[in-house]
């Protein structure tokens, strides 16, 4: 188990920080958020609840785009454009 | 934006559910039988004794704690560590809407008469033993209370960062040898003095002498006391919940609103040039922008004060100071301190009682862990099935683990080895932390600013700079870790 961020299409990328708790996937997620483009895509796997509150804020916080949050029996999704 | 993301949230959840009938459900049934067999539990242990209804007290409150935390994903490490990690103040926020709640509840209480606050020595030593704490909360991934409700969601590195949390306090307490020598000589003079049984040995060991020969001798107090503020409402209310824990409340939401917040919110209502309305409604904005985070705030404002009134009642009906002292009259005398009593704040505490359950442990293998003050003479070892306060942390975790069921949020999640290194050095350097301030985010902050007691805020900002240095040295490691790759995390 470990963090996985990999590039996934043109202007896709994917990061995984299941099993991880805070403060991985929302430190995980702002630095690499800070490594994209204006108009990429991340795809965010995660399985600590709270850090979703904190991602969600975040992403308010910086203008980007949550363009889909789901939850499924413990592991969520989120999906954010960057501004 | 965000709201049709929240939308997408209820929509996957919500038609999972409706596949099945609310019972049909695997986690509604975990849930229920959760709090059934806590209610089964109850019932029994009243069918044995009425007087252990002191003890469910703890048990009821400690489960309607974990629900709220857990709804609100309420946790003090996030408010410090996502602060400067992330720039999101939410946690912060509710956090102190939590405060000027509970503050009102804790006053209302003082006028009944049945508040069970004992104010905090004040020193320096808040300060240092806060740092060390919030610097350990930022690597556990939760605070004491936090780590508590993530274990009932099934986390088992929270539940390694409790183990360390309860050992490393009683090690720490009973520790003698070497530490000794760092101990200044007006200390072991000062402890001297205080005339205490042989069997303690006060001058050896360095948290004897801390408390003896430091601790003991500092004051502390409450601010009507403190202002000769003495009406009995004006007390309370005026001077405690007003002066004391509401204004700093507020004036904190708005440092937070104009460090954090204002930004962003103007920039999404496209405002220009702001006036005073707009941050009027940007600060409300910010206190409603996680509606959960708020609403848990309030609640367990609420339920701690509830909690107080509780058991000062049952204090009343019984008379006793002290819950010891009940049970010794049901003769369960054996881990009662020299004074016949045990840990009992009489409110939400997290850290002593897991102290207590590293040292019954460690007691039970041989090691002598009464001679020192803090469990020989104040807080005993009592076996954790009659640990009242103890009871209310394992509240917490079936309540959070009742709620997380129910929201299809439980999940068992075994640490990697860097978690496992994170939660049992974060959680030793919580416990040092506690034991230096004598108490947590919970019992050194949260439940002190809230009866007008100041030296919480000194924690609070101890534990604000120890996130602060904690936050640079996980990014450090997060940049150590990375190396050169750019897609390397």
């Amino acid at each position: 188990m470990a963090v996985k961020f990999e590039k996934v299409g043109d202007h896709d990328y994917m990061l995984d920080v299941t099993g991880y708790v805070c403060p991985h996937p929302q430190m995980y997620t702002k630095k690499v958020m800070g490594k994209l483009e204006s108009g990429d895509v991340l795809t965010l796997l995660f399985d600590n609840p709270s850090s979703g509150e904190s991602i969600v804020a975040m992403c308010e916080s910086e203008g980007n785009e949550l363009i889909e949050r789901t939850n499924e029996n413990g592991a969520s999704k989120c999906v954010i454009r960057k501004a | 934006m965000a709201n049709d993301a929240k939308a997408a949230t209820v929509d996957a959840v919500g038609s999972a559910a409706a596949d099945k009938p609310w019972f049909g459900h695997r986690g509604n049934l975990y849930a229920m039988a959760i709090v059934a067999l806590t209610a089964l539990g109850s019932v029994w242990a009243l069918a044995l004794d009425t007087r252990w209804i002191y003890l469910l007290v703890y048990v009821w409150f400690g489960l309607g704690y974990g629900i709220f935390l857990q709804y609100g994903r309420f946790c003090m490490a996030s408010a410090v560590r996502d602060l400067f990690a992330v720039g999101v103040p939410r946690m912060a926020v509710g956090m102190l809407i939590a405060v000027m709640l509970f503050s009102l509840t804790a006053a209302a209480v003082q006028v009944l008469g049945v508040n069970t606050f004992h104010p905090h020595p004040m020193g320096w030593h808040i300060l240092i033993g806060a740092l060390i704490f919030g610097f350990g909360i930022v690597f556990t991934g939760g605070c004491a209370s936090g780590s508590l409700y993530k274990t009932g969601e099934g986390n088992l590195g929270s539940l390694l960062v409790v183990i360390s949390i309860s050992f490393s306090q009683a090690i720490y307490v009973a520790q003698s040898g070497w530490l000794d020598k760092l101990v200044p000589a007006s200390w072991t003079a000062s402890a001297a003095e205080k005339m205490m049984p042989e069997e303690l040995s006060v001058t050896e060991g360095w948290f004897d002498q801390f408390v003896a020969g430091y601790v003991w001798d500092l004051q502390g107090g409450q601010l009507a006391g403190q202002l000769g503020i003495d009406g009995m409402f004006t007390g309370p209310f005026l001077a405690n919940a007003l002066l004391g824990a509401i204004i700093p409340s507020l004036l904190l939401m708005i440092y937070l609103y104009h460090s954090a917040y204002k930004k962003g919110y103007l920039r999404r209502a496209k405002i220009e040039a702001p006036r005073m309305g707009d941050h009027l409604r940007g600060i409300w904005s910010m206190v409603t922008s996680s509606r959960n985070t708020a609403i848990a705030g309030l609640c367990l404002g609420v339920l701690a004060g509830g909690h107080m009134w509780a058991t000062g009642e049952l204090r009343e009906h019984y008379e006793i100071f002290n819950f010891g002292e009940l049970l010794a009259e049901m003769e369960y005398t054996e881990g009662l301190s020299m004074q016949d009593t045990v840990f009992d704040p009489g409110y939400w505490y997290i850290t002593t009682q897991e102290a207590q359950w590293g040292a019954w442990a460690m007691d039970k293998a041989g090691v002598d862990m009464t001679d020192n003050i803090f469990f020989g003479l104040e807080n005993g070892i009592p076996n954790p099935l009659i640990n009242a306060p103890g009871w209310m942390s394992i509240g917490i975790i079936l309540g959070a683990a009742v709620i997380a069921l129910w929201r299809r949020e439980f999940k068992w999640k075994i640490p990697n080895l860097e978690a496992a290194v994170f939660a049992i050095v974060g959680g030793a350097l919580m416990g040092l932390g506690a034991r230096i301030a004598m108490g947590c985010n919970i019992g050194a902050f949260f439940a002190t600013v809230t009866n007008g007691d100041l030296s919480g805020w000194v924690f609070l900002a101890g534990m604000a700079a120890g996130g602060y240095l904690g936050v640079k040295a996980f990014n450090w490691w997060m940049e150590w870790r990375a190396g050169d790759d750019d897609l390397a995390i």
